[in-house]
């Protein structure tokens, strides 16, 4: 198949011969042959195109699965070694091996504990305000500061909380301080998981709930928060696992300590993060560097543990997305 | 230019669900087919298969023949995007690119198609908008966006942009559902206006449209609620609406269901 | 990710008699319960309007001392000496490191998370897609420290030699010359933030691709376009708001990281020469802060690293500004 030779149109030779239509270019018809094979440069674009893509997401994968399989294979051992949930690092020195890590388990535990009892509530019911109350200024005001605060990097929020904390309060460093800071990075992330929850739930649920007489609060309370109980639950483990891999608010305001220590307003708290930090210095050492993959390890497992908790409940849940 | 369709016993599935069964059609080149069919009854679904564009959604595939005069749409040999530049299509909610100005949507196919000087451009894109009646009233604003017309502009538009590339055939799939009477009108001149130099199937739900606009007319049915939908009657116009062979045809025209 | 501000959703609803609702919708009475539940809810929404600008004011507060006593240019000094009887400090080698290793990140980043979306969106098997954009998501579940970690012990060493090829070969040029860093350099820095931040232009412009409306991928493939072509014509141009957005989203994640540049940095000394090699050292805002925690208890010294954090705190404000206006832009004249 090759020229299209078309009467009555625009022929060859570039006379157009259309109802009332003026001659059009040169041959233009030539242009766009029929049926003959796309331009081979066209083909080619589409077949590197696709190769393009399919390389972007294997070096993608690279990095993931090489962080992955070295964090595993060199902190495996380590966790295999029933003294590492049990004990902690008490008379350690860097150059030794042995101790635990359950001062440090804990610390973590204990930290976002605190944090998700204060940035729940708050996260929520600001949620709640801005999908069933919110309307106009106030609301804006409040939509426009979650997204600034979830642009704060953790250094600023850490440091932030040192200025009000320590340097006006004179109160010292503590767990809970970091605890304090956590929150400023939790907030934003819950209520905005929990918005888009509320936001789920059909208006015939809550137009059923009034039309019966119940008063509003009760309504969002028991019909529509418990409708989106599920999704609102996902999407604060996931802000939890985000907070315990933060280091920032650790390195200014939670010093570490190789003890036990459970008393989030008591001095120095270890946690996973900082125990990491704490072989920094000494990681041309063979021990240290092992005990900071046994740590890494560690944390990643308890962040992959909640994410997949997280996705569990989604899926068991009741509003799909 | 204008060829001439053949289907040999089509079936179209979504994957194991077959949607319509073994229809067997001749359009003629130069002819306006409409398809009439109550909804449901896979009348689009077979269009979109003469343009191998049902074969986009996951799943989509057909069995049987369609030849494009002495082509077999579906040979193994046959890269679909060549029979989607032949074989063009209007939708039925206009869908000028909204990134794009007037110009740039009618030269859209062109410009995919290699040809890059702008003389040539300029005078396609001219002929395709006065091809699809829209010339007078663009041609002071070329580079405004395709997304700022009516939605009669825009359809005239999505028309210009699929006759520019001289298809030699042109599909539409209830191209007025979406606009008002008197779009509709213009763009049922506009029809009359091509079928000199294209072959046109039209899908509509509206009968009368079928009846005004139409050559030859093919009506399909649903043997019931989730079987296949068949082709029940395909004959010239007239015979259809005034003295229809099949007992079904004859329900459905005289509004006795659909 | 969603960015829709809030309006109550039960506001659509004119009230029993007709009326417009007020605020929120008119299902509020005065009764106790309303009354107490709603204005605890409004508290809330309050109390982070108060964190954030109590967070601005502490922060300017607690740095205004130092600066005003500053003897050196705050923006264009490279001195960084806070403590002692006159305090001198700048903060030039600080954003020149942290912004030259974001844009590192940046540039690889963004090419390739939009790649990756359009493969999660455009090319995958079906059956391949939820699963793969998981793997995608994987990369964002990681703790930075053991970015920082890994980067640090298992990374390095593999980035050194196309450090050393690039400096022996293309060292002529002032953004690859030569230096005597071995560690943590602002190339090595920036590739290790590009993986990091490689899930957010994904996820965000995972989004936005996905929401590209049928009517026009199938207008262009209708005119005969491969489906690159069509990405092209259809699903790229409708994406670009959100692909900006989400690469300044990205940048804004990059300026502020902490923890894993505080373990790959190597710290220039002072007094070092001034070079535009990305090959050099330097520390950014977040990793001198971490860095120097222990210099807090001296309150003019505290002042300098508060006024640090805040330029840094300036920064990701604008950026993620910018991502916020171009999307919300785009959502005012979406169909």
């Amino acid at each position: 198949m090759s020229l299209t030779t078309t009467p009555g149109r625009v022929s060859d030779d570039g006379v157009a011969d259309g109802p009332g239509s003026p001659p059009s270019g040169p041959p233009a018809r030539e242009a766009v042959r029929e049926m003959d094979n796309p331009h081979r440069a066209r083909t080619t674009k589409d077949l590197l195109a696709r190769i393009v893509m399919w390389s972007a997401f294997a070096v993608a994968m690279v990095p993931l699965v090489w962080i992955l399989w070295t964090v595993a294979s060199r902190g495996a051992h380590l966790l295999a070694d029933p003294v590492w949930w049990t004990g902690n690092q008490r008379n350690i020195n860097s150059d030794d091996a042995g101790g635990g890590a359950r001062h440090a388990i804990e610390g973590t535990l204990i930290q976002a504990g605190m944090t998700a009892l204060i940035s729940i509530p708050i996260g929520v019911l600001t949620a709640v305000y801005l999908v069933e109350y919110g309307r106009g200024r106030l609301a804006k005001a409040i939509s426009f500061m979650v997204d600034i605060l979830s642009g704060v990097p953790s250094i600023v929020a850490a440091l932030f909380i040192y200025a009000v904390w320590v340097t006006t309060f004179g109160i010292d460093r503590s767990g809970f301080a970091v605890s304090l800071s956590l929150v400023l990075l939790m907030i934003p992330t819950i209520v905005r998981s929990t918005e888009e929850m509320l936001k789920l739930v059909p208006n015939e649920l809550r137009e059923a709930s009034y039309a019966l007489g119940v008063p509003k609060w009760v309504t969002v309370v028991r019909i529509v928060l418990r409708t989106a109980f599920s999704g609102i639950v996902t999407g604060i483990l996931l802000g939890l696992a985000r907070v315990m891999g933060e280091t920032a608010p650790l390195l200014i305001l939670g010093p570490y300590t190789k003890n036990f220590q459970r008393d989030l307003f008591d001095g120095n708290m270890a946690t996973l993060p900082t125990m990491i930090n704490q072989d920094r210095g000494d990681f041309a050492l063979a021990t240290a560097a092992e005990r900071m993959w046994g740590a890494a390890l560690t944390l990643i497992i308890l962040v992959l543990l909640l994410n997949l908790l997280g996705r569990v409940v989604a899926h068991f849940g009741s509003v799909k997305k | 230019m204008a060829k001439r369709i053949d289907v040999t016993d089509l079936s179209v599935y979504y994957g194991d669900f077959k949607a319509v069964e073994g229809v067997t059609m001749t359009v003629e080149p130069r002819s306006v087919t409409a398809f009439i069919g109550p909804s449901g009854c896979g009348k689009s679904t077979f269009l979109r298969t003469l343009n191998r564009m049902h074969e986009v959604i996951p799943g989509g595939r057909v069995e049987g023949k369609v030849m494009l005069d002495d082509q077999d749409l579906y040979a193994a040999s046959m890269d679909p995007v060549r029979v989607r530049r032949t074989i063009g299509m209007v939708f039925q909610r206009p869908n000028p690119f909204p990134t794009m100005s007037i110009y740039d949507n009618v030269a859209a196919g062109l410009r995919l198609n290699g040809v890059r000087s702008k003389s040539t451009l300029d005078g396609i894109v001219e002929e395709s908008l006065k091809g699809a009646n829209l010339w007078t009233e663009v041609k002071d604003r070329l580079g405004k966006p395709g997304a700022g017309l009516s939605g009669g502009q825009q359809q005239r538009l999505c028309i210009a942009r699929a006759i520019a590339v001289q298809p030699q055939v042109l599909l539409m799939d209830e191209p007025c559902s979406a606009l008002d009477p008197i779009s509709t009108l213009a763009i049922e001149d506009l029809i009359n206006e091509l079928k000199t130099e294209y072959t046109i199937v039209i899908v509509t739900h509206n009968m009368q449209q079928a009846a005004r606009v139409s050559d030859r007319t093919a009506f399909f049915n649903l043997r019931a609620t989730g079987e296949p939908g068949r082709l029940v009657e395909i004959d010239n116009t007239t015979k259809i609406f005034n003295n229809p062979s099949q007992k079904q045809t004859e329900d459905y025209i005289s509004g006795r269901f659909g | 990710m969603s960015t829709v501000t809030g309006v109550s959703a039960a506001d659509e609803l004119p009230g029993p008699d007709g009326r417009k609702p007020l605020t929120g919708d008119r299902a509020s009475t005065g009764r106790l319960g309303d009354r107490l539940f709603g204005g605890a809810a409004t508290l809330s929404g309050v109390i982070v309007i108060a964190m954030v600008s109590l967070i601005a004011v502490f922060l300017v507060a607690q740095a205004l001392p130092a600066l005003t006593n500053n003897s050196e240019n705050f923006l264009t000094s490279r001195v960084w000496a806070p403590g002692g009887a006159q305090p001198a400090f700048g903060i030039l080698e600080f954003l020149w490191t942290t912004v030259a290793a974001s844009t590192i990140a940046m540039a690889l980043a963004v090419p390739v998370g939009v790649a990756v979306a359009l493969f999660l969106t455009q090319y995958a098997p079906i059956w391949m897609r939820r699963p793969a954009a998981s793997l995608v998501d994987l990369l964002a579940a990681v703790p930075s420290i053991v970015y920082g970690l890994w980067g640090l012990l298992t990374f390095r060493a593999f980035v050194r030699p196309v450090e050393q090829f690039l400096q022996d070969n293309v060292g002529w040029f002032p953004l690859f010359a030569p230096t005597r860093i071995t560690g943590g350099t602002i190339f090595f820095i920036g590739i290790v933030l590009a993986i990091m931040v490689l899930p957010i232009v994904t996820a965000l412009s995972r989004e936005v691709f996905d929401q590209t409306p049928t009517a026009h991928k199938e207008g262009a493939l209708a005119l005969g376009a491969t489906q690159w072509e069509m990405i092209r014509t259809a699903v790229l141009p409708f994406g670009k708001p959100g692909v900006i957005s989400a690469s300044m989203l990205a940048l804004g994640r990059a300026l502020g990281e902490t923890i894993a540049v505080t373990f790959l940095v190597s710290a220039l000394s002072d007094g070092t020469d001034w070079t535009w090699s990305l090959f050099n050292g330097g520390e950014t805002f977040a990793s001198k802060i971490a860095n120097n925690a222990a210099e807090f208890s001296n309150p003019s010294k505290t002042g300098a690293y508060i006024a640090a954090g805040l330029v840094l705190f300036v920064l990701t404000f604008i950026v993620n500004s910018i991502a916020r206006i171009v999307i919300e832009r785009r959502k005012a004249f979406t169909e």
